[in-house]
């Protein structure tokens, strides 16, 4: 009997089947990471809280209605109008901030805004409350959200790129974010990135919803 | 001077043993970096904002994702908004539950950094995503991100 021994198995279809499962894999990998608005939610009161007596002019109130229309401060607006509004209202420094670790605070010397009497005293004492309307549209809400943020980033900017020193001085506050996510373990980063939030202290409240 | 004489020959087959360890490679690349779509949805697949001050979400696995939006078959869940935990709609109740179940799958000391991912469609009302707030406000689960994809605000409002 003729029998060849050791007959080479042939590998030439080893690419096709190695190209299926490429194909295979190709069409199901997704690769996009899910990106968003971050919010953090502020704590559930005890019961029997009693709100602390806020001036009026340390907040600005912006009502979303059903039919997905804006008054601010009692003002019918648009939406291109929301950012700079909030820009001079917690720029205005137009007082002396709140008590910060048991030092007294101080007039913003950062402001650039018209230190009116009307508006905030200070951007660590400017709360920006939004109320909508059980019917508004999740739309609306996250552009409003949206131009809110987008007003304390230019703010944040401006001001680490004006009062910042040493290593970091010039740098915006995208920069110094974009920084850190690479450099994540770095506390000098930290320390001045805290710095800058604390110059804008993000205090966006939610008011309960109108039916 | 035969010798020298050069024979012809047509082109040399281009050598294609090396073309499977390529495929390989680039299969196990995919293999590696490919997640598989865990949940089915039952709502119709929302259309998210967009927006422009976004934040990437880190650490996939401390993200747990709640839906909101239309249900698929409106005949048997009716038309409202309707919220999707898991691969079931739900009650806005059941959250409490959903995120503690999750909380289980991790060490207590990664639970502070667990973020809850709203995927709500646009025209989703804001009470729906008033009381998901609010329950996860209750037990303590206080990172939120709104689902958002990077492009044109004026276009949420339409």
């Amino acid at each position: 009997m003729a029998r060849r021994e050791n007959s080479e198995i042939n590998a030439g279809s080893m690419a096709d089947i190695a190209f299926l499962l490429l194909i295979f894999f190709l069409v199901t990998t997704t690769m996009d990471v899910d990106s968003g608005i971050s919010r953090k939610l502020s704590e559930k009161p005890p019961e029997n809280y009693e709100p602390p007596i806020i001036k009026m002019k340390n907040i600005l109130e912006i009502n979303l209605n059903r039919n997905d229309e804006m008054l601010i401060e009692d003002e019918i607006k648009k939406i291109a109008d929301v950012k700079q509004i909030a820009i001079d209202f917690l720029d205005n420094g137009g007082g002396i901030g709140k008590e910060v670790d048991g030092v007294a605070g101080t007039a913003c010397a950062y402001c650039n805004g018209n230190k009116s009497e009307k508006s905030s005293d200070h951007p660590n004492k400017a709360i920006i409350s939004v109320q909508s309307d059980r019917g508004t549209s999740y739309g609306m809400y996250i552009t409003v959200q949206n131009q809110l943020l987008s007003a304390y980033t230019e703010l944040r900017n401006r001001y680490a790129k004006n009062h910042l020193k040493g290593k970091y001085a010039g740098k915006s506050y995208d920069d110094l974010l974009l920084l850190s996510s690479n450099d994540k373990e770095n506390k000098d980063l930290k320390a001045v990135i805290k710095e800058v939030k604390e110059a804008y202290p993000q205090i966006i409240s939610d008011a309960e919803p109108t039916k | 001077m035969s010798k020298f004489a050069k024979k012809k020959k047509g082109l040399p087959a281009v050598n294609t043993a090396a073309l499977p360890d390529i495929v390989f490679m680039l299969l196990f690349f995919f293999m590696v970096t490919t997640t598989m779509r865990e949940t089915e949805l039952v709502i119709k697949a929302p259309q998210l904002p967009n927006a422009t001050e976004v934040k990437k979400l880190e650490h996939k696995s401390l993200v747990s994702t709640i839906y909101v939006g239309k249900a698929k078959d409106q005949v048997k869940f009716g038309s409202g908004d309707k919220i999707q935990l898991n691969d079931k709609i739900a009650s806005v109740n059941d959250i409490a539950s959903f995120i503690y179940a999750e909380q289980e799958k991790h060490n207590p000391e990664e639970i502070p950094y667990m973020t809850t991912s709203i995927k709500s469609d646009v025209k989703a009302s804001v009470g729906t995503i008033y009381d998901i707030r609010m329950e996860l406000r209750d037990i303590n689960a206080l990172k939120v991100s709104y689902s958002t994809r990077s492009g044109d605000i004026g276009l949420n409002t339409k």
